[in-house]
């Protein structure tokens, strides 16, 4: 208080500096609290599966109780380390081939939708948000056995083939595209260059940045996806890694070292990625937030 | 040999070419299922055998006790969410946009962390945290407060505060960084006009932000009731699989999990889902009814 008489514009500056503590702190336990079971079960990853079953995720840095010894376990190539590396390996592979696959295709069938003008191409584009509309838990049963009837069970191709054009990339690559001139195209035609050529050589390098986010999301959303690969996925060969974890949930708790160093270790590669891209993710993300 | 690879590469041809994997997407992966499950929902489907039976399923789910269970529980959920996941992220997407907050990067990073775990993991998490022994973080939150302990994942009322609190959890940071995208594209001037005016903080909050986030706002909405409607993940990985006592966590997907992947009753299951279509579209066409989307016309 006996600042105030120092004060000579009317913007407070104490009062401005009580609110940033205030502000900023806010954030601080805000962000504690979400970081919390996170950091719980980190510091359980050092520990005896025993420990986590009697204790659950109770914070206690007893040093004497932590140890490596999950991470080494996980690391030992052992029986129960070769399956998390072939889950790990089986998700990889998926991540890869179904972000490479959805860029592809939903770029072109963005391109086809935004650079021309043809007969069918807003019943089209209405197509494309009404399949947004519709939960994808109601088709869920119905194109379970679909894919049981094409003889895709427990198959890769059965994973990945029913996501791979994706209405929200379509959509994203649509908004993007909208933004690029037309001239380009007719630019690239006097030179002598195809339709398709036109898309791939010069069109698609001037989207790299929507191929970033897009690709990053689906990634995210590949690596993470449970409820299809669930369904389709039947033999422990073929699992991807969040499948594989669930199925060390038994109710006897015997894998329970595994798990949450796995877990922890499976978490890692999702938030390098994010920690690098971070702003073509925020920016993939709520594009469609803005302008609706 | 030459004029039909000048037809395939004229711009009259090129879009369709360029739209075929949608085309076939849509009616293999889309179309075919969406109809199916409509068909499916009169018939009364065994391993083998197959039999119309017209609305029987739909009367019976009617009288279904555990399936009314099921909306109530997913109705409970998503308003739930909608109380939480709405007005909080957006004030702190205003408090965040402010110059109160310093190292703002840091924060909206990791808000955002929890979205990036699978569902597996951080339901195990929270499934240990919210064990009924003393030791597990929320009894022993409950017991600073002097409350006692409970048993969280075996009554109605705390099964479902579990539940959105996992849904805090995760979504609160993504719909925090949704409306700090919507603030961002509001012009400043608008405030330094309200400024000149002499508005509080309030007033600006009340007659410039608000009206101008509407698109985000709507935005979050739908996903919300969307996810909110068919949430099953959460539930399915917090009581380590698709049993929790009484049903307390029973959702509409999970009923229909329940019946057809479970039970292998899929004519039953493809009417849950029916239902649930149905619930969503109406919301939906309420919504887009209410917030003026037909009036508008085209944008």
């Amino acid at each position: 208080m006996a600042d105030k008489n120092k004060v000579r514009s009317i913007n407070d500056k104490p009062m401005h500096k009580i609110g940033v503590v205030l502000g900023t702190g806010f954030f601080v336990l805000l962000c504690a609290i979400i970081i919390f079971p996170v950091f719980a079960g980190l510091l359980a990853s050092f520990r005896p599966g025993t420990e986590l079953i009697r204790r659950g995720l109770a914070i206690n840095l007893d040093l004497s109780t932590m140890s490596l010894s999950n991470y080494t376990y996980l690391f030992s190539g052992n029986a129960d380390s070769q399956k998390y590396f072939m889950w790990y390996k089986n998700s990889l592979i998926i991540t890869i081939v179904s972000v490479v696959l959805t860029l592809v295709i939903c770029y072109f069938v963005a391109y086809g939708l935004t650079m021309y003008n043809f007969r069918l191409k807003n019943i089209l584009f209405f197509l494309v948000i009404a399949t947004m509309m519709v939960p994808f838990e109601i088709l869920m049963l119905p194109l379970y056995k679909e894919i049981i009837a094409l003889g895709l069970i427990d198959s890769y191709t059965g994973v990945i083939i029913t996501g791979i054009c994706n209405a929200s990339t379509i959509f994203f690559f649509r908004q993007y595209l909208g933004g690029l001139p037309k001239d380009l195209l007719d630019a690239g035609r006097i030179d002598g260059a195809t339709e398709y050529g036109i898309a791939v050589k010069i069109i698609l390098l001037l989207t790299k940045p929507a191929f970033a986010s897009m690709g990053i999301l689906s990634a995210m959303g590949t690596w993470n996806a449970i409820l299809w690969p669930l369904l389709v996925l039947k033999g422990a060969e073929k699992f991807t890694l969040p499948i594989g974890l669930n199925t060390l949930l038994t109710p006897y708790g015997n894998n329970y070292d595994v798990l949450i160093a796995g877990s922890m270790f499976g978490i890692l590669p999702i938030f390098v990625i994010f920690l690098i891209f971070q702003k073509y993710i925020i920016d993939g993300m709520t594009a469609g937030a803005v302008k609706g | 040999m030459k004029s039909k690879k000048n037809i395939l590469y004229s711009q009259k041809v090129a879009p369709y070419v360029f739209v075929i994997p949608f085309i076939l997407s849509f009616v293999f992966f889309w179309i075919y299922p969406l109809v199916s499950a409509v068909s499916m929902s009169f018939f009364d489907i065994g391993a083998i055998s197959k039999e119309f039976v017209g609305l029987a399923n739909y009367t019976k789910l009617l009288k279904d006790r555990v399936f009314l269970i099921a909306i109530k529980n997913s109705a409970t959920y998503m308003l739930g969410t909608l109380i939480l996941l709405i007005p909080f992220p957006m004030i702190f997407a205003v408090l965040l946009d402010s110059n109160l907050v310093k190292a703002k990067g840091v924060w909206k990073a990791i808000l955002y962390m929890p979205a990036l775990t699978s569902v597996v993991i951080s339901g195990t998490l929270f499934r240990l945290m919210f064990t009924e022994y003393p030791t597990g973080q929320m009894n022993q939150l409950t017991q600073m407060l002097g409350l006692g302990t409970f048993k969280w994942l075996k009554m109605g009322w705390s099964g479902m505060a579990a539940l959105l609190i996992v849904a805090c959890w995760r979504w609160m940071g993504v719909n925090m960084l949704y409306f700090l995208s919507g603030l961002k594209s509001i012009d400043t001037s608008l405030y330094e006009a309200a400024d000149i005016d002499g508005a509080t903080s309030i007033q600006k909050f009340r007659y410039v932000t608000l009206p101008l986030l509407k698109p985000t706002t709507i935005y979050v909405l739908t996903i919300s009731i969307y996810a909110g409607l068919s949430m099953f993940l959460e539930s399915y990985m917090l009581w380590a699989g698709n049993n929790s006592p009484n049903n307390i966590g029973l959702t509409i997907v999970g009923y229909l999990y329940k019946r057809g992947i479970e039970k292998n009753d899929m004519g039953y299951a493809c009417a849950v889902g029916v239902v649930l279509l149905v619930i969503a579209l109406i919301i939906n066409i309420a919504q887009l009814i209410m917030n003026g989307t037909f009036k508008d016309g085209e944008d």
